[in-house]
């Protein structure tokens, strides 16, 4: 361990103490003075802290982890107003706004995608894995996977 | 000529557990998760910041591939920690590795400087090693 480089492990921890908190209450109305709270650290020298580690303000962060989950949602199936308010937004166009900048799309068109995308892979799953993975796994002499599975 | 890396592969002995491992406590994103056939799937992830990289997580089980003695002396190896499969990096090394660490992921080696740069080593859940590095790692002159 370089200890010269890494003296200040107790901010290294309380930031990503911060960080966590994000990643598990990203659901709930939380902002940048609960989560410098959380932090022990006073509002701006914990953004200033928070962005030199993770290349985001809290505030960035915390909205990317949002979209990032309601993509996760939007693909799982859920509709584009229950992935709306399940990752903690309380209006459907600061969602929808938020998720375009972010994901470069709209929900709707991520949902429409992903529902395809899913119908795809259940018509040809082989179509989506490269024939050299499937040859190894010997999946190309039994394609029937719903049959195998019976 | 080749343009870049779009599928790669990490063997695993366990699908699910990599699966916790590399989502749950990496922080990887699924890209596919396609049942194929009673007891296996198609499992790849991909970094957070990476999404054009797909990681295979390829379990180690008799098959074509492995015939019984292959997959038994492959396992062996990979528990072992024989096999380091890569570099990932990351902005920040010391706030990395104590998440990870927090985690429960097991570090080999805790960020340590070396002639090239800052660099930690830790296993996943099958055995296989990665070395983590800061990007700044790499955006000096040396490398572009």
């Amino acid at each position: 361990m370089i200890k010269e480089e890494y003296p200040k492990v107790y901010l290294y921890r309380r930031i990503v103490q911060a960080k966590l908190f994000i990643d598990s209450n990203f659901m709930h109305k939380i902002d940048v003075d609960d989560i410098s709270d959380e932090a022990f650290f006073s509002k701006f020298h914990f953004i200033r802290l928070f962005k030199s580690m993770y290349g985001k303000t809290p505030h960035q962060y915390l909205k990317s982890v949002r979209i990032e989950k309601a993509r996760q949602f939007l693909k799982e199936g859920k509709s584009v107003t229950e992935a709306c308010f399940s990752v903690g937004f309380d209006s459907l166009s600061s969602f929808s706004g938020c998720f375009k900048r972010i994901a470069g799309e709209s929900p709707s068109n991520y949902s429409k995608q992903q529902e395809m995308v899913k119908k795809n892979i259940d018509k040809k799953p082989l179509a989506f894995v490269p024939s050299c993975y499937a040859y190894q796994h010997g999946w190309l002499e039994n394609s029937n996977f719903e049959e195998a599975s019976k | 000529m080749i343009t870049k890396m779009t599928v790669t592969n990490v063997n695993v002995i366990d699908q699910d557990s990599a699966y916790d491992f590399y989502v749950n406590k990496l922080g990887f994103r699924v890209v596919d998760d396609i049942p194929m056939g009673p007891g296996t799937r198609w499992l790849t992830v991909s970094p957070p910041e990476q999404p054009d990289l797909q990681i295979v997580l390829f379990p180690v089980t008799v098959s074509k591939m492995f015939p019984k003695e292959v997959a038994e002396n492959l396992i062996d190896l990979i528990k072992k920690g024989i096999f380091g499969c890569g570099v990932f990096t990351c902005k920040d090394i010391f706030a990395t590795y104590e998440e990870l660490k927090g985690k429960g992921v097991e570090f080999i080696k805790p960020p340590t400087k070396e002639f090239y740069g800052t660099e930690a080593l830790f296993k996943d859940d099958s055995g296989n090693f990665f070395s983590l590095q800061p990007i700044n790692n790499f955006n000096d002159e040396e490398h572009s």
